[in-house]
């Protein structure tokens, strides 16, 4: 289709859905026919609203869909800030002002309101004093942080699901909490009377005051909150309010533009979520298809999709969603299902509850007994994986129902799930879509590639116990047991094989084969084992029998190339270097004849020399003062850094200083792959830290670490692990981090996959290095020390070491005489490698044995 | 390891270098008759000679790789791309249809000897 030809769609809305909504755009080729444009009202892209509550812990980068503030697709293009201020169905156009209140008009083709909701303030007497506040953008979270700062007490009004959530969020923030809940019961829409009553129960063990019946009369206060006036009861004293007392649909533009409205409020939709007008749609909680709006995500996700096909010409429609919801509050489980409150006519109820543990589960069946058709789970909300299937799919129940909610050990049954059950509710994905991704012609080997691949489980993240047993269920029933095994000498993995040594004080791969081991080893194992040994012993790579062990380049300190020679690269940490080390370099590359090229990791490699010509090219480098590299080893390679605020106009920190400690700090130290790092000056992370094993960028207030990045064939953004560290914690993190990973990772392991391997993945790494959950912490931190005390320049040593340098040699019985196999020839100026069509002889003419 | 004491093969051969030169479970080049040779030393005290060139990589390389035993079989990996050669028959264990040829080697006075290639068995 020609540019003039294309259409523009607009989006109103940059939320939950309406990125969703842009994704399914992209990825189905609407963006082939159709320029998007997305107008967001906040000043950041989407975010994870859902997980709205761990922005205390994580900070706001961590919960973003879009942390680069754009979409891959060029034809998308994303305004924020700037709200939509109202539309003309008539003109087809739109009105919008920006943060300085700029007006401007565009013209749609499409019009998509992704407008979500507001929070409902009840209009009670003094609802909009300082302290008060709703619970719903960043925004609000940061403000309400900064009025807790100088706060005891704080209130929340509503104690329904995003009320408790509200609480959660002023408890953990360190204040007093009251949950004032104008029905008799909390999570009113959720749960029971016995439920609810459960869940008070495990609440006020918390320690929050729950007060259920009760009116809030006045919010009382002169310009500052001061508490909460009650009907009925003892007022209650308190700096910050928190309204939590439902939402509304955001429906006001279509309201104002004459567009149908349903009765309760949102913008009606057919079941294709066309509004009123042909070129009108409306997506997530601002819409109401068939007059009923939906105040959770999955089914705002199913909308968008909807769009999307119906603007493609297909054929898919809205016809209701599954409103179950399952979420941890303060550390109770609670589920709810399908018909929870046993509407159906002649609905059974099967109820377990015990007191003492505080657990209270629910199942409603259909009259006849044989079908599950929704229940209520608080305090143990295990079965909820299995149990919501069961109400989709329809499947007919075991004969002794009562098994599924008794305690696991008191009966408990596994139940095979029919392959059309839903799994992941937040993004519709199916048993047997996972299936597919891991079965033949699937490209998935693991439950985290499943939920990278089809979604499933990246949302709430409530179906993941369920994803990782379909998964494994199915390796098992393929006899696909996952062979841990580092090779076919050691039965264990290196982790395993890793404290087998440690434990032992093992200092020779001929000990630990023979004791733990079979054969004699190979080229999995012995560098495996020479890694940690070296991560253990700290002893020099080419020390006596480890020798043998070391992988092609680690053996001769050099990175082989494919001609049989290697390149040589020095290490110039942080990638600051001064100019007379800049020509040493260059004058070294100019005698030997070597091709150089700069690094990605801010160094120069020279490449082309001969084994036996390293000696020497290394004795030129330490006598300038270079040390090794270590572009060779499985261990830390560079420690990139932008220019900082030193010179930077931008900067807040001093990156390159920072830079070149940690890669000091670092250096030498073996791992079971590369490891990477980097340091940014500022927010505008030039330094592309984020890209890195372990990425620090500076705030203003400290340093931001993250961890778990990598480029390559895999690339995997860094992710945050602790926010505004001053130096010292930094560093202690860090030594935590690296050492925990040496110590547990499998052989060629990048960081990332390791997380993601760990159970729990990065909120257990945060646990072990930030909360020091295992006890671990100065263990770690004194092995890093170890590390750090013991390093030594492996080249200088090897210089002073004339057993080392004897295996310098082009041919043991003819030392100079080069190999006649590698050969060069000239490309851009430089030499690369010759290509060889097979052996070469040398002329028999030439005297063996004598000197070049 | 070949046992020949046939004085007429004995003279074919050329010294290469002292036994405690090669470590154990490591590898040398040697230069013999002017072709690049790659001479091995096993954890069971054997030594073994094929060419140094590795034919999947093209490169002159194979006394650098990594010497270890694949269920019975005494073998080295190359460095370049980790194929696997028999050390006593220069056999790729990972493709049928590469071969690698080997040398006569023996050990004489703590003096490793190679001879001539060895004709295809
Ligand atoms: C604390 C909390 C916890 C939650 N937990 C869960 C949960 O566990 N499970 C679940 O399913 N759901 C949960 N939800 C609900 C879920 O977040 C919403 O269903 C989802 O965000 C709806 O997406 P949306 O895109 O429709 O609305 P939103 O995400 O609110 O996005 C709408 C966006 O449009 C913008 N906007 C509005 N008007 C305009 C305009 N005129 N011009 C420009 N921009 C405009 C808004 O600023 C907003 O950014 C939770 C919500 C909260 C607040
Ligand atoms: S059910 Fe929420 S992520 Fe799967």
């Amino acid at each position: 289709m020609s540019p003039k030809h294309r259409k523009t769609l607009v989006v109103a809305g940059h939320g939950m859905v309406g990125h969703r909504f842009v994704q399914a755009a992209i990825e189905r080729g609407l963006t082939e026919t159709h320029d998007i444009v997305v107008v967001g009202e906040e000043s950041r892209p989407a975010y994870d609203r859902v997980a709205l509550t761990s922005f205390f812990e994580v900070g706001a980068d961590e919960l973003s869909f879009l942390p680069s503030g754009e979409y891959d697709d060029p034809r998308v293009r994303l305004v924020l800030g700037a709200t939509v201020d109202g539309f003309d169905p008539e003109t087809r156009t739109v009105l919008l002002s920006d943060a300085q209140g700029q007006e401007s008009v565009l013209t749609y083709d499409e019009l998509v309101l992704a407008t979500g909701a507001a929070p409902f303030v009840p209009p009670v007497p003094g609802h909009d004093l300082d302290g008060c506040f709703v619970y719903r953008t960043i925004d609000d979270l940061e403000a309400i942080r900064d009025a807790a700062a100088g706060a005891t007490v704080g209130a929340v009004i509503g104690g329904g699901l995003l009320g408790l959530e509200a609480a959660n969020a002023l408890a953990q923030l360190g204040l007093e909490t009251h949950v004032v809940e104008m029905a008799p019961r909390l999570m009113a829409v959720q749960v029971d009377d016995a439920g609810g009553a459960t869940l008070v129960r495990h609440i006020e063990k918390l320690g929050l005051h729950v007060h259920t019946g009760a009116r809030t009369e006045q919010v009382l206060g002169a310009e500052r909150v001061e508490g909460l006036a009650l009907a009925d009861e003892e007022p209650i004293p308190a700096e910050v309010v928190v309204f939590s007392a439902g939402i509304r649909p955001r429906d006001q533009l279509a309201r104002t533009a004459g567009l149908d409205v349903a009765e309760r409020g949102g913008v009606l939709v057919d079941e294709r979520c066309r509004t009123s007008d042909e070129h009108v749609w409306a997506i997530g909680e601002c819409a109401a298809p068939g007059g009923r709006m939906y105040g959770l995500v999955a089914p705002g996700y199913a909308m968008a999709e909807v769009v999307v096909d119906a603007l493609l010409g297909g054929p898919g429609s809205f016809t209701g969603a599954d409103m179950s919801t399952k979420l941890k509050l303060l550390g109770v489980d609670v589920a709810s299902f399908g018909d929870a409150f046993a509407a159906t006519d002649g609905a059974l109820e099967l109820v377990y509850a015990d007191a003492v543990t505080g657990v209270y589960k629910k199942l409603v069946l259909s009259a006849d007994g044989r079908q599950l058709l929704g229940g209520i789970l608080v305090g143990d909300a295990s079965a909820y994986g299995v149990l919501r299937p069961m109400v989709s799919s329809g499947i007919a129940l075991p004969d002794n129902p009562e098994e599924l909610i008794l305690p696991v050990g008191r009966g408990g049954v596994e139940l095979g799930l029919p392959d059309e059950a839903q799994v992941c509710s937040c993004n519709d994905v199916t048993k047997a879509q996972i299936l597919e991704a891991v079965g033949e012609g699937g490209t998935c080997d693991s439950a985290s590639c499943v939920t990278r691949c089809t979604k499933a489980g990246s949302t709430c993240g409530s179906c993941k116990p369920v994803v990782k047993k379909v998964v494994e269920e199915f390796f098992a029933a393929q006899g696909r047991v996952v062979d841990k095994s580092l090779c076919e000498h050691f039965p264990l993995t290196r982790q395993e094989l890793f404290d087998v040594v440690a434990v032992h004080g093992y200092t020779r791969f001929d000990d630990i084969v023979e004791a733990h081991g079979r054969g004699r080893g190979c080229d999995v194992c012995k560098p495996t084992v020479a890694s940690i040994l070296a991560s253990q012993l700290n002893g020099h790579v080419l020390e006596g029998p480890t020798r043998t062990l070391q992988d092609t380049n680690d053996a001769y300190l050099a990175n082989i190339q494919r001609n049989g020679t290697y390149s040589v690269v020095p290490r110039i940490p942080g990638g600051e270097i001064t100019p007379e080390k800049l020509i040493v370099i260059g004058q070294v590359a100019q005698d030997f004849g070597l091709y150089t090229k700069i690094t990605g990791g801010q160094r120069i490699d020279l490449f082309g020399a001969r084994m036996e010509q390293l000696p020497e090219i290394w004795r030129r480098l330490v006598d300038a003062g270079f040390e090794s590299g270590h572009a060779y080893g499985k261990s830390l390679r560079t420690v990139k850094s932008c220019v900082g605020s030193t010179w930077c106009r931008y900067g807040v920190q001093d990156s390159v200083q920072l830079a070149i400690d940690l890669e000091l700090r670092y250096r030498g130290l073996r791992s079971p792959h590369k490891l990477k790092g980097g340091v940014s000056g500022c927010a505008r992370e030039c330094a592309e830290a984020r890209g890195k094993d372990f990425g620090v960028i500076a705030t203003e207030k400290g340093w931001n670490l993250y961890v778990g990045g990598n480029g390559g064939a895999t690339p995997a953004h860094a992710r945050l692990l602790a926010g505004d560290l001053d130096r010292d914690t930094l560093i202690r993190y860090l030594d935590r981090f690296l050492m925990y990973y040496i110590r547990t990772a499998d052989r060629l392991q990048r960081t990332a996959p390791w997380i993601d391997s760990l159970d729990g993945g990065l909120d257990r790494v945060r646990e072990i290095v930030v909360d020091d959950a295992l006890g671990l912490g100065s263990e770690l931190e004194a092995a890093m020390a170890w590390h750090v005390d013991g390093y030594f320049d492996e080249w200088r040593e090897t210089l002073d070491d004339p057993d080392k340098l004897a295996r310098f040699v082009s041919f043991v019985n003819a030392p100079d005489t080069p190999d006649p196999n590698i050969t060069f020839r000239a490309e851009r100026e430089q030499a690369v490698p010759g290509e060889s069509s097979g052996p070469v002889a040398l002329g028999t003419t030439i005297p063996v044995g004598a000197p070049r | 390891m070949s046992t020949s004491t046939d004085p007429a093969v004995l003279t074919a051969y050329t010294v290469v270098c002292r036994l405690d030169q090669i470590e154990v479970e490591g590898g040398v080049a040697a230069l013999v008759g002017g072709v690049a040779v790659a001479i091995f030393r096993t954890h069971d005290g054997n030594v073994y000679a094929m060419s140094n060139y590795d034919p999947c990589s093209r490169a002159s390389v194979l006394a650098r790789g990594i010497v270890g035993t694949r269920g019975e079989i005494p073998y080295v990996a190359s460095p370049m791309h980790k194929q696997a050669f028999d050390l006593r028959t220069g056999q790729c264990l990972d493709d049928a249809a590469i071969r690698v040829p080997t040398y006569d080697v023996r050990v004489a006075d703590g003096m490793v000897l190679v001879g001539g290639p060895r004709q295809e068995t």
